[in-house]
């Protein structure tokens, strides 16, 4: 039974990150622009919120520091692709390897070091409830904060005006700017934030997850994210159904793997990619689904005219 | 304070040449910044990184070796990009492009004659041609895009190249080493001076690999096909162009070179196939195509640049204990700064400072 | 004449709502607005004249915070003004109903709405708007799904919600059928009774006769004069706006050519619709004989686009003999195989379709010559013989008399004018025996217009058949032997000339329907609550 709980608990731990990178990307793209620097956003903050936590002995440190290191990571692709108009694509792209180029610079005083952890959530009766006690009271905190966040975006967009005004600007800027909405600061303002989630969600991982410092650790879960926000249709509800299935899939090869049934460890790994690709291709057949629920303006450059 | 983007009428001609060299500047600014931060002396440590390893006949010769696999890749990236599509997966397109060379002397080793290395390089086009090709499968028959797909193959490449290594592959004879037999020289790119240094004819096929995919974009109508495409899909239609086929047309081209960077590296550079034959070149050239603005014979030089950048970081290391992380910052530097600086070929930029009817200039 | 001091157009002798002065704005090299003034009282009906390009569009994103002018001054009830925002214009009392609607597809009728309103007031009072003045409208269908009228009224209510003293309105009947542009003349006297003003921009002259008080004209960015439209003729009112008499193409230019065999036959051609908001096909029949010009009228949004693609080739047809062009059917070839039957296309929007903005005017001419030109234009290997290309661009360019800065400007460069002249003299160039061509001079000056419809009746009598689908009536009865409309994906058989009159279209335009439905069903409510 209480392997049960143990496998579960195991898969929220692998979800939690990417639920948190892509709720915040989600809310990117919503705005209409595309940030495929999560990767790099990511790693960042997994370096700085371990080294700030080593440091300074508190792993709360290590999250604040994590998540300021992706915003302003964040920042700099957002000078390039909001006020210069770059191409979105390849501004992306050089933000991801010069995260992952910039994490292995500062991380690498830091290699091999054991880390502190977050401390797991601990109340007294509730946490010792047998088969469900740890699994809805004793996680990490990052784990209720993932699920805070995805409720929390939900409201913001679909039931406050501020919402309404960036999925306005999303589906048509060109409008948005004709009715004197400011296209550039509200698209900062999503860039950031997702640059925050991003940063948050490599904390998880430096500082819950395995708490230490691996070059690269992130292994390609930020593109996995920017997936899972394809796969949701944009639809916040449905990111936590994406990422929990990639968790799943993710603990389940490598329970696989240890298991020893024969299959190569290779083959096993590379399942949550393969998987990545099918889910892709499943949800972007429905031409009709994409086409409605894609934000229109996504990806394109946007100049206001003064 | 405000900044503002006003539409040039045309592209400025002036800024196409100049803004890639105004990028490395400014990388170059950056650089002594960060040496600076790191505590070590700037103008030493970006002697170390630009100018030594060109000071001597081997140390070019080892820039030929680097360069070479990212100027093959990049002058397929270029065309792909320049036709909207993104390959993101040139990385593993150069993995199972080496493994398709890779069979005939693994599997038939008793196969050595004038025909081995020719037959090699084909398989390796035609590997990473097909490997290209599932991207482009996905986003013409499902409309999945392009840039996820792609990247996910690359992990699948890396892990079956690892397998392959370790199991079925691996050299019986190795001590237990991952890696194949040590390929007969047959089967191995000569090198072209071998008296001066190591570089292989690999170097020399992508200077070729470049012309000719520079005359095909500046002379014929595929090339125009191809711009055309990218620039304005609609109007593409409207000329009679197909995307989907484009869609085919750039990642089997750029997949294929890719895969012949991969097997020229193998069978030139390395002489085995091991768990790992790439430090990052599918990445690294997508940098290359961009730093040569998307044209076949900048990626030239472009790949000469970032291959500086990986000597520099191995030669920093050993000099100046500077971590050779530090070149892949420069890296993405690079790219950073081309990208914000290729908004000048469209667009002045004017700073507005309060009111804005009070407008003062600082024109760019 | 009537040019008159615009002092003594004003009714009253109170304060101006609005006194624009000296108001200028300069985009690099190009004086869009220069030194314009303009003044408008409460309770009056401002028409501002002027044709394509003479900068009204310029004048009142000004007016409403979009641009900054470059110099002078806004004076709204007295005060001097600085808008620098559209929500600021709206604080002021300024509303405006763009001519390319700012709305936002994937949301509904409510939500769009609610873009610039607080959400919760929205229900009610737009429903009360929309009975009170006559704009029926379903606040959750997704606008995506509407017609163009139907969005023309969430742009109204929207305006109307913020209770604006003046209400700017952007060319508004040129996406409505005649019936239609009726009712919102009532709606617009319905405001100004309530002492609103209205800035009407319009180039259609009977229209701002009808409705108008007093007129500015502008031409070339500047003023060229105040006048009372009651007191002028369509004539007078034109020659002000373009400066000189302009010559409308005649349709008797030439000696009239009977007409000889069908070259464009579409038959029973059907269409599903491409993306969730397009409008599909639905058996479609159509002939048009050599040495005719067979116009199809329609507002936009009925499916004018999905026909031309259709017909180009840019969509398939299932059977082959759906469309035929030149005598052979086309209905399985793509748009090479019909241009080299003998077909020539023009599509609507230049910049994105018909041209590559980014690519040079030679470029573009390779771009729908490359197949037909093939010996021509083409080497070995596909070389692309630049020779041949710049030939033609240099011939195209003397003959439609193409204005450009450079010798081989980007398309995006030229003027709309300017472009749409190339693009048709690229097709007339190889002198197609078939020519299709989708809104002909939309956004174009006068005297481009009137070259380029000059352009397609010449080529028609010199045998070739010629089918122009158009959202100007007043073009289409300029230069078509008999006329079609298109509405909800269907096209109604054609009406010579001698028989079809404005009403009889506008009709037919309208899909000859007496209501919306929602219309009836919230009078009733109203009458049985009463």
């Amino acid at each position: 039974m209480d392997m049960f709980q143990n496998i579960l608990l195991t898969i929220a731990t692998a979800s939690t990150p990417l639920l948190i990178a892509a709720i915040g990307e989600l809310v990117v793209e919503r705005s209409g622009v595309l940030n495929l620097g999560v990767e790099g956003m990511m790693v960042i903050g997994a370096v700085c919120g371990f080294a700030a936590a080593l440091m300074t002995g508190s792993p709360w440190i290590g999250v604040l520091a994590a998540i300021i290191a992706g915003m302003l990571l964040s920042l700099l692709f957002g000078f390039l692709a909001i006020s210069l108009a770059t191409n979105q694509v390849a501004t992306g792209l050089s933000l991801t390897l010069l995260g992952i180029g910039l994490s292995g610079m500062i991380g690498e005083n830091f290699v091999g070091q054991a880390g502190i952890r977050l401390p797991n959530l601990d109340i007294p009766v509730l946490t010792d409830i047998p088969m469900v006690g740890r699994l809805i009271f004793g996680q990490d905190p990052l784990f209720y904060i993932s699920l805070a966040l995805t409720a929390g975006v939900m409201w913001f967009l679909f039931k406050t005006r501020t919402g309404l005004t960036l999925r306005a600007i999303g589906d048509s800027h060109k409008s948005a700017h004709a009715l004197g909405i400011n296209v550039l600061k509200y698209r900062y303002l999503a860039v950031m934030f997702g640059g925050g989630c991003a940063g948050l969600a490599g904390a998880h991982l430096s500082l819950v997850y395995t708490p230490q410092w691996v070059e690269n650790m992130t292994a390609g879960r930020g593109w996995i994210a920017l997936a899972l926000v394809v796969f949701s249709s944009w639809r916040p509800w449905r990111v936590i159904g994406g990422a929990y299935l990639f968790g799943a899939v993710t603990i389940g090869q490598l329970h696989a793997q240890a298991l020893g049934f024969g299959i190569p460890s290779q083959f096993l790994s590379s399942l949550p990619y393969v998987a990545t690709i099918v889910v892709l291709v499943l949800i972007s057949r429905n031409r009709r689904l994409t086409v409605m629920n894609t934000p229109a303006s996504l990806a394109q450059p946007f100049v206001p005219d003064r | 304070m405000r900044l503002e983007l006003i539409k040039r009428p045309q592209q400025s001609a002036f800024f196409s040449a100049v803004s890639p060299l105004f990028a490395l500047l400014l990388t170059l600014i950056a650089g002594v910044i960060i040496f600076t931060l790191l505590g070590k002396p700037p103008l030493a440590a970006l002697y170390t990184y630009f100018i030594e390893p060109l000071s001597e006949v081997w140390q070019l010769h080892e820039l030929a070796i680097k360069a070479g696999p990212l100027i093959m890749i990049a002058v397929g990236l270029s065309v792909a990009y320049r036709s909207n599509n993104w390959n993101i997966g040139a990385e593993g397109q150069f993995i199972m492009g080496g493994i398709a060379g890779s069979l005939i002397p693994i599997l038939v080793p008793g196969f050595q004659n004038f025909m081995t290395l020719p037959l090699m390089l084909i398989f390796g086009f035609a590997g990473g041609a097909l490997y290209g090709a599932i991207p482009a499968l996905l986003k013409t028959r499902f409309n999945t895009n392009e840039i996820l797909t792609s990247l996910m193959l690359v992990y699948v490449a890396q892990l079956f190249l690892d397998w392959l290594a370790r199991g079925v592959f691996r050299d019986p004879n190795g001590n237990n080493f991952p890696g194949s037999i040590r390929f007969p020289s047959a089967a191995r790119l000569p090198e072209i001076d071998p008296a001066q240094g190591a570089a292989h004819w690999g170097f020399v096929l992508s200077i070729v690999a470049a012309v000719i995919v520079w005359a095909m974009m500046q002379y014929s109508l595929k090339g125009f096909e191809v711009k055309l495409l990218g620039e304005s899909p609609r109007a593409g239609r409207f000329a009679g162009f197909s995307s989907a086929r484009m869609v085919f047309f750039a990642f089997l081209l750029s997949g294929g070179l890719a895969g012949l960077a991969g097997i020229s590296e193998v069978s030139g550079a390395i002489g085995q196939l091991r768990e790992n034959i790439s430090p990052g070149y599918g990445f690294t050239a997508i940098i290359v195509a961009f730093l040569g603005r998307l044209n076949p014979i900048g990626t030239i030089a472009a790949g000469l640049v970032l291959a500086l950048t990986y000597l520099g970081g191995e030669g920093a290391q050993m000099s100046l204990g500077i971590s050779d992380k530090v070149a892949r910052v420069f890296q993405g530097l690079i790219l950073f700064f081309v990208l914000g600086c290729d908004t000048l070929i469209h667009y002045r930029i004017r700073l507005v400072f309060g009111d804005p009817a009070a407008k003062t200039a600082a024109e760019g | 004449m009537g040019i008159a001091d615009h002092n003594s157009v004003t009714a009253s002798n109170t304060t101006p709502l609005l006194d624009v002065r000296g108001i200028t704005k300069v985009f690099g090299s190009l004086v869009a607005n220069d030194h314009v003034n303009l003044t408008i009282a409460p309770g009056e009906i401002h028409a501002l004249l002027g044709e394509n390009g003479a900068g009204k569009s310029t004048l009142v994103k000004m007016l409403f915070g979009v641009l900054d002018p470059s110099e002078g001054s806004i004076i709204w009830k007295g005060e001097e003004v600085r808008i620098s925002s559209p929500s600021e214009a709206r604080k002021l009392g300024i509303g405006m109903v763009f001519q390319h609607f700012s709305l936002f597809e994937a949301l509904t009728a409510a939500e769009n709405i609610a873009a610039t309103t607080p959400i919760s007031q929205i229900a009610d009072t737009a429903r009360r708007l929309s009975v009170d003045y006559g704009l029926p409208l379903d606040p959750d269908a997704m606008v995506g799904d509407l017609s163009v009228g139907e969005r023309q009224r969430i742009e109204i209510i929207r305006c109307l919600l913020q209770k604006p003293d003046l209400i700017i309105l952007d060319e508004p009947t040129s996406v409505l059928t005649p019936q239609e542009a009726n009712k919102m003349f009532e709606t617009l006297e319905r405001l100004k009774a309530e002492g609103k003003s209205i800035l009407y921009i319009s180039h259609r002259l009977d229209e701002v006769k009808r409705l108008c008080d007093t007129a500015t004209v502008l031409r070339h960015g500047k003023v060229v004069g105040h006048c009372n439209p009651q007191e002028e003729t369509a004539t007078t009112l034109a020659n002000m706006m373009v400066g000189t008499d302009v010559q409308n193409a005649s349709r008797e230019l030439s000696q009239a050519v009977e007409p000889g065999e069908p070259l464009i036959e579409i038959n029973s051609l059907d269409r599903p619709p491409a993306t969730p908001f397009s409008i599909p096909l639905r058996g479609i029949n159509l002939k048009v004989r050599a040495g005719e010009v067979v116009g199809i009228a329609g507002v936009a949004g009925n499916g004018q686009g999905e026909f031309f693609e259709a017909v180009s080739g840019e969509a398939l047809q299932t059977q082959s003999d759906s469309v035929r062009l030149n005598k052979v059917d086309c209905g399985r070839l793509g748009i090479s195989g019909r241009r080299l039957v003998g077909a020539a296309f023009v599509p609507e929007e230049r910049l994105g379709h018909g041209a590559a903005p980014g690519l040079s005017l030679s470029d573009n001419m390779l771009l729908s010559r490359h197949t037909t030109d093939s010996k021509t234009m083409l080497g070995a290997l596909g070389y692309v013989v630049t020779s041949a290309v710049t030939a033609a661009r240099k011939r195209v360019v003397k003959e439609m008399d193409v204005r450009k800065s450079g010798e081989d400007p980007e398309a995006a460069a030229l003027s709309g004018g300017n472009l749409q002249k190339y693009l048709i003299g690229r097709e007339l160039d190889r002198k197609p025996k078939v020519l299709i061509v989708d809104q002909p001079t939309w956004g174009v000056d006068a005297g481009a217009a009137a070259r380029i419809r000059q352009a397609i009746i010449e080529l028609a009598r010199s045998g070739s058949a010629v089918l122009v689908i158009s959202q100007d009536l007043d073009e289409l009865f300029e230069i078509s032997d008999s006329i079609a409309v298109m509405h909800d994906g269907r096209i109604s058989a054609p009406l010579p000339i001698a028989e079809a009159t404005f009403e009889k279209i506008g009709l037919l335009m309208g899909g000859a329907e007496p209501g919306h439905m929602a219309y009836e069903d919230v009078k009733t409510a109203e009458e049985t609550e009463v």
